[in-house]
């Protein structure tokens, strides 16, 4: 339909200078709060004051940054966010990992070794997707207590694997689904079993799924604040915990420049990833929507 | 895969042992998955009902009392502001980002020189934590600081933007940051409809002369019918689970003016004391997206059953 809007017609020139504006409009309206971020992090605390929010820098400083990173009070501590940055990759890698794993072969399984009740199995855990947290949350408070896991690394990595294998289930399923069933049932008459089906058949084609699988994981474990918050004490604190103490921890003077390093602190890995496999990250946010 | 065996074969039971195995392998790679499933998420939902039947205050106790703790929540005056501010957060959250993100992917759809930087721009917050967009957004709109200061210093001394700190107004900021961070993912949803639409159909509006906003109106919007309905489930899923954004951004007040149900329902639970009244308000959340989810997954099956 752009053979309308090209033509070169005076009336389309102005429609399509309106069209890039208001996309460029758009673009900028994205990105202020996240150039507020990150000029405030890098300002002294006197100019935060004295000038306006997109003002640049007249002394830019790293301060905030190393602040931030070492020695901020989050709560009762004053220690920086590095800690808990390095306690939400101590959760989230090897939820991701494990999550990953048990869904690929979930997925394998219900597609490839079709058994009656398979689809009922599937639906059953695919609700776990759709719930809202708060109904298991005391449940599985009194449940980690029991368990001995409460406020520990371990205890959060094992709820966010548990929430975790209905979305990467659900991922390999959808993406098994379409590998042709031929491949698996001549591999299965040479007499090749279960494992090695999977190992030399199915894993070979799925890097692409991985992908989607690890990244959505990863920005969801990551970004959790629900679990962080109800379920670890001291120690066990991930990073958005650990922001959000920052934040509201109020001793003498607020340092908003402080406050945004350590935002920009918590934001990186995600954003990072975005920026690297942006594609991978969009259809991670589409698979569990669009179709099943 | 049934083992291949002859009768009379002597070594027949050797195989069809392996076969059995085999045969469920499969079941058993599942079985864990099932099992965690049915305690940690049915077996638990039932349990917070139970939970919302008894009396329980700082620790579970199970003294039943009947539904008491549901009527409990309907006089609690609390519970409805943040009922309501669900329903005006979730309406304005929703119908928001749907307009932009349609808006948006309309206009990405023009055959834009650098779509693809535009794009990656429009999306990006959505990979950030809520709290990281609560507080960024709670920096913006700080009165003396922020956004108003900004443009008061601009020479427009009248200027008034300190809708955090108002009572009335602290819920709608709630809606700002949420469309900031997800209606870029809307756009990108409907940007993936738009591209899947048979060029052939638009030529012929086209060529019967129909007008281009009438052809999006009339033809396009139509075909993107199931676009829609994912959105608005995903993002009504969103703002009924809503609880990081609240506590990074108002933390529910100024008072509880923009509370939601899953921070009454934290509250509640955890710093109140209220274990009882906290496991009713789950399960009317649970309600909701139940409400939500049925009509989904009913419409979800029966279009595949009919292809």
């Amino acid at each position: 339909m752009d053979s309308v809007i090209r033509s070169r017609t005076p009336m389309a020139r102005v429609w399509r200078l309106l069209l890039h504006a208001t996309l460029l409009l758009a673009a900028l309206w994205y990105l202020l709060p996240l150039a507020v971020m990150v000029l405030t992090s890098i300002k002294p605390l006197e100019e935060i004051g004295a000038g306006s929010l997109l003002a640049l820098p007249e002394n830019p400083t790293l301060a905030p940054w190393l602040k931030a990173w070492g020695s901020a009070c989050t709560g009762m501590r004053c220690e920086g966010m590095s800690g808990y940055f390095w306690n939400s990759f101590a959760i989230v890698i090897p939820a991701v990992v494990i999550a990953t794993l048990i869904g690929a072969l979930n997925g394998y399984a219900l597609t490839k070794w079709r058994f009656k009740g398979a689809e009922l199995l599937f639906g059953m855990m695919l609700f776990g997707c759709f719930i809202p947290f708060q109904v298991i949350l005391l449940p599985m408070a009194q449940t980690l207590g029991w368990l001995g896991l409460s406020s520990s690394r371990a205890g959060l990595i094992f709820v966010h694997v548990v929430f975790g294998i209905a979305f990467t289930t659900l991922f390999f399923r959808n993406f098994y689904v379409s590998i042709p069933d031929e491949l698996v049932s001549a591999a299965k008459l040479d007499g090749a079993g279960f494992f090695r089906i999977f190992w030399r058949i199915l894993l070979p084609v799925s890097k692409p799924i991985i992908v989607v699988s690890v990244i959505w994981q990863f920005t969801q474990i990551w970004n959790d604040f629900l679990f962080g918050v109800a379920f670890s004490g001291y120690g066990a604190q991930p990073v958005t915990v650990a922001l959000n103490n920052l934040v509201n921890t109020s001793t003498g003077v607020k340092e908003y420049n402080v406050d945004m390093a350590a935002a920009m602190i918590a934001a990186l890995p995600t954003l990072v990833v975005y920026v690297l496999a942006g594609k991978y990250f969009v259809r991670g946010l589409t698979a569990g929507s669009v179709k099943g | 895969m049934k083992p291949v065996s002859t009768p009379g074969d002597a070594t027949h039971t050797r195989p069809s042992m392996a076969g059995h195995l085999q045969a469920w392998l499969p079941k058993l790679v599942l079985a864990p998955s099932v099992v965690i499933t049915l305690c940690f998420i049915y077996g638990f939902m039932l349990w917070t009902f139970v939970l919302s039947l008894t009396s329980s205050r700082m620790l579970p106790s199970y003294d039943f009392i009947g539904f008491a703790q549901y009527a409990r929540l309907m006089n609690n005056e609390r519970w409805w502001v943040a009922a309501t501010n669900l329903g005006v957060f979730g309406g304005l959250f929703v119908g928001l980002c749907l307009v932009l993100g349609a808006g948006l992917a309309i206009l990405l759809d023009q055959r834009i020189r650098r779509e693809n930087v535009l794009r990656t721009l429009y999306l990006y917050p959505m990979a950030l934590s809520f709290i990281v967009t609560g507080v960024v957004w709670k920096w913006l709109l700080n009165p003396g600081l922020g956004i108003q200061a900004m443009v008061r210093g601009w020479g427009f001394e009248s200027f008034d933007f300190d809708w955090l700190v108002d009572p009335d107004m602290a819920v709608y900021t709630l809606v700002i940051a949420a469309v900031w961070q997800a209606s870029g993912f809307v756009m990108a949803l409907f940007l993936a409809g738009l591209r899947s639409i048979d060029d052939s159909i638009l030529k012929a509006a086209q060529l019967d002369g129909a007008s281009l906003p009438r052809v999006y109106w009339r033809v396009v919007m139509p075909c993107l019918r199931p676009v829609v309905f994912s959105a608005v489930m995903i993002l009504s899923h969103i703002a009924i689970k809503s609880f990081d954004l609240v506590v990074a951004l108002t933390g529910g007040g100024p008072g509880y003016s923009s509370d939601l149900p899953a921070t009454f329902m934290y509250a509640h639970a955890f710093s109140r004391s209220q274990v009882g009244l906290g496991s009713a308000s789950a399960i009317l959340m649970l309600g909701g997206v139940l409400a939500i989810l049925v009509p989904y997954l009913y419409s979800e099956l029966r279009s595949r059953r009919h292809g």
